[in-house]
């Protein structure tokens, strides 16, 4: 396990390395490095719920849906872009924190059912309100001047701001109370119930700061590419995509939704250049290898535990405590 | 009569799940820095008792006081921060984090410490107290069983409570190990804690209460000093049976 | 009159929605996997059936058997090979498996019969009863839906392999203490999962066309069949898959078919979180 400093070092020069790819890279390696940012931030939020709290969350589509929508609303109002985006995120968050109370309250499968739920709701929802939300025609939004070369840049820096942004809240989080609290919601709620941990506050504040700034992506993303539509924004793909992304990295730590999302988003490209025909296929077969192969991964988690032929035990000379 | 004032009133507590009455109008009071037995037989409604001082079930009648405060309507988590604490039978640690961090979690989240930090030094010394030092970093999950009631203990110490409630932590201890659990329950004790053990051993009973409570299908049967409820002729006939309770009644007549 | 006719329409819809949902509700209640795979077995079964009709001529009723077994063999496989290592795992874990075999089946499924709709089509005129109208094709659908799911039904109490199965849904340790190979009675149940699927996908050839873009719906129909009705039952999925039909078809006349889906979904979510374990209050593990 490398040291936490080494660690922070290694995530400074990756960050470095994104952000300065329109010095060195044509536009097609800038649009990648804005996309992986975009999918680590995504990431990074769905870590709260599902990492650290261990809540099974498939909601990432309706947090990015829905602020992509509020977003392009806001911005073909005639509110500035960014003021647009900061409105998604609050509205996000807002509606993420009263929905909050209610579907916390399921756990293990029933949650991950309700959160796809409330995905297919708000996109049918959506989608029917044609006369706000122009249905299933989709929206346009309206482009940033500039030519392609400063938007290109714009938003590799916004996607970049937003996923830094999540990643110091997630650092927050780790090392303070919250975390620690999340931690023992998700590995003994009850017990934790009965420590003092205020499990149903605790949850709904994860859970909206898992929403929040997929608004804020979803906002930026429709500012960027000018038009969405409902079954793009609500995307079932994406909102399984994200805990995936997650798992590969390593969920409920600070740097593993980082690492998920790049080597997720690098090796999806590939195989969408190399094999269009099939690059459904083979990111279902990464799936499988993930779940079965990636050492230190979610296997062996479970046999440790199974077989408890831990290291830690005591010897057995010790006298028995 | 002492003059410190009653930490726990029950007043008229009843429990009942459909048309089952688990717990019949129980009421008594708890005067504070007491040991206290709860007893009786399996079934006998102990366990729904300790859940609903702690808030994890909701009493369907009567009232419950803790230090002054009506506590009856409370959740489990506001009874910890009040200074309620209790134990489990079987024993439900954090597994994947280590000793200390279980310990901390106590002190940080039902005891008056504010920072993560702050919450682990104090639980350094819980450890000690608890004899579980040399643990700390492991996780807890590799503690035996004894180890891991140590723990609770320890937990529940971290969360700095008024009133303990032990529910049957002897039970899968041998005879030393019970001892030893003994001697961390008196330690506690002389901290000022008010305590109350539910359990089967009556070595334990003997030992620490200096008050006996004995619940019998949900009913509040007996409540004095240990040697008089050994004698009381309801109290065997709830734990033995009616014969047995006829002979002791014959041999004390005589 | 119309009420009838729109109540008629439900239930003609709502025993293929049964048929669809008992072998997701069968899998998810004893195996405890959301077997994402669901909805592209139901067209795998719907395609197969359609070939064989339109480049052999067989016709779907003597093909459903061969369907159904392949599809069966197919289940036992996925299930015995792979999903068995991920059964005792959380649900993101087997969500996340059942997800990427279906990319996989999805892919080549689209690949190889393209999207292109597909219905088999068997003209067999209408039929009207005291003013409600019916086509034949549909009637016998929900005949052909009806009779798969009594089969299962029967399997599940009568057989001694049934037996077992609904033991493993009950408990799965007493039933491996009982001597059952609990491993093998997975792989059986996911091979009955995915054949009632693919017979159900042959059954829909019947009546709507086919393509690889209703994966995602037919799943989605399986999920709200099942929170209605409860898991891991065969009388879960058909209460669950009338009382959606009857839903959806009343909500598709009164506020129109495009929202018609929507409100199936909100029934779902609004059972989630009042009564979870469904209309026959059956649990799944949580």
């Amino acid at each position: 396990m490398i040291a936490r400093r080494w660690q922070y070092l290694l995530f400074a020069i990756w960050v470095v390395a994104l952000i300065s790819t329109p010095l060195w890279a044509g536009n097609y390696v800038i649009r990648l490095a804005t996309t992986i940012a975009m999918a680590s931030a995504l990431t990074l939020s769905w870590n709260f719920i599902g990492g650290f709290t261990g809540y099974p969350s498939f909601a990432t589509a309706a947090f990015f849906g829905l602020g992509s929508y509020v977003g392009a609303l806001s911005q073909i109002a005639g509110v500035p872009m960014v003021l647009a985006w900061i409105a998604a995120t609050l509205f996000v968050g807002l509606f993420t924190a009263a929905l909050g109370g209610i579907i916390l309250r399921l756990r293990g499968h029933y949650f991950a059912i309700g959160s796809i739920g409330i995905v297919e709701v708000l996109r049918l929802v959506i989608a029917s309100w044609g006369s706000l939300t122009g249905g299933g025609d989709g929206l346009n939004v309206p482009f940033l001047s500039g030519g392609p070369d400063a938007i290109a840049r714009t938003f590799l820096a916004a996607m970049i701001a937003i996923m830094l942004c999540v990643f110091a809240i997630t650092l927050v989080v780790d090392r303070g109370r919250l975390g620690f609290g999340l931690r023992c919601i998700q590995q003994n709620e009850d017990a934790a119930d009965m420590l003092g941990v205020n499990t149903t506050l605790y949850k709904v504040a994860a859970f909206t700061l898992s929403a929040m700034f997929c608004g804020t992506v979803g906002a930026a993303y429709a500012s960027w590419t000018g038009y969405i539509d409902p079954n793009e924004s609500f995307s079932i793909i994406m909102t399984i995509k994200v805990p995936v992304m997650c798992l590969l990295g390593g969920a409920g730590t600070v740097f593993g939704p980082v690492v998920g999302a790049a080597a997720f988003t690098l090796l999806e490209e590939f195989f969408w250049i190399n094999f269009l025909d099939y690059n459904r296929a083979i990111l279902g077969g990464v799936i499988v290898i993930l779940i079965f192969f990636l050492p230190g991964g979610l296997l062996q988690l479970p046999y440790r535990e199974l077989f408890a032929r831990s290291p830690w035990r005591p010897p057995q000379d010790k006298p028995a405590i | 009569m002492s003059a410190t004032a009653p930490i726990l009133e029950l007043d008229a507590v009843s429990k009942s799940f459909g048309g089952i009455e688990a717990l019949r109008r129980v009421s008594f009071t708890l005067q504070e820095g007491r040991i206290a037995a709860l007893i009786g037989p399996n079934g006998a409604g102990k366990t729904t008792l300790v859940n609903l001082i702690t808030g994890v079930q909701r009493a369907t009648g009567g009232h419950i006081s803790f230090r002054g405060q009506d506590v009856t309507r409370q959740r489990p988590h506001q009874a910890a921060r009040r200074g309620l604490a209790r134990t489990f039978q079987i024993v439900q640690p954090f597994p994947r984090m280590s000793v200390i961090e279980n310990v901390a979690a106590g002190a940080l989240f039902a005891g008056a410490h504010s920072g993560v930090a702050e919450a682990m030094a104090f639980a350094r010394e819980q450890l000690e107290f608890a004899g579980l030092s040399e643990f700390a970093d492991r996780p807890a999950s590799a503690l035996t069983l004894a180890g891991r009631k140590r723990l609770e203990l320890a937990k529940s110490l971290a969360m700095q409570p008024r009133l303990l409630l032990l529910d049957e932590v002897n039970s899968g201890l041998n005879s030393s190990e019970i001892d030893g659990a003994l001697a961390l329950i008196r330690k506690i004790a002389d901290r000022g804690i008010t305590i109350v053990v539910i359990e089967h051993v009556m070595k334990v009973i003997f030992s620490l209460a200096e008050r006996v409570l004995v619940l019998h299908h949900g009913e509040l049967i007996a409540d004095g000093a240990p040697d008089a409820i050994a004698g009381d002729v309801r109290v065997i006939e709830a734990y033995l049976g009616e014969k047995f309770a006829r002979r002791a009644r014959s041999v004390a007549n005589a | 009159m119309a009420y009838l006719q729109i109540v008629v329409n439900g239930i003609v819809l709502g025993a293929l929605y049964t048929c669809l949902a008992v072998g997701f509700s069968l899998v998810w209640g004893v195996l405890n996997v959301i077997n994402m795979l669901h909805g592209s077995l139901i067209i795998l079964g719907g395609y197969v059936t359609f070939f064989a009709w339109h480049s052999f001529g067989i016709s779907p009723l003597v093909a459903l058997p061969g369907v159904a077994l392949l599809l069966f063999v197919i289940g036992y496989l996925t299930q015995f090979f792979v999903i068995n290592r991920v059964v005792t795992q959380p649900v993101l874990t087997t969500l996340t498996l059942t997800f990427g075999l279906d990319l996989i089946l999805y892919n080549f499924m689209t690949v190889y019969y393209t999207a292109t709709p597909r219905r088999v089509t068997l003209d067999f005129g209408v039929i009207g009863i005291g003013g409600i109208v019916m086509p034949v094709d549909r009637l016998l659908a929900m005949a052909l839906a009806l009779l798969l799911t009594g089969l299962l039904y029967l399997i599940l109490r009568g057989s001694r392999i049934g037996r077992a199965i609904v033991a493993v849904r009950m408990d799965r340790d007493a039933a491996r203490l009982m001597g059952i190979r609990v491993q093998r009675i997975y792989a059986v149940t996911f091979g009955l999962g995915a054949l009632m699927a693919g017979a159900a996908g042959a059954v829909f050839a019947l009546v709507y066309p086919i393509t690889t873009n209703l994966t995602g719906t037919f799943l989605g129909k399986a999920f709200v069949v099942c929170v209605i009705g409860g898991l891991g039952s065969v009388e879960g999925a058909l209460i669950g898959g009338l009382v959606l039909g009857v839903v959806e078809s009343v909500a598709g006349q009164l506020v129109g078919p495009q929202h018609a889906l929507t409100v199936g979904f909100a029934l779902m979510l609004i059972l989630l979180l009042v009564k979870p374990t469904g209309l026959t209050g059956i649990r799944g593990y949580e």
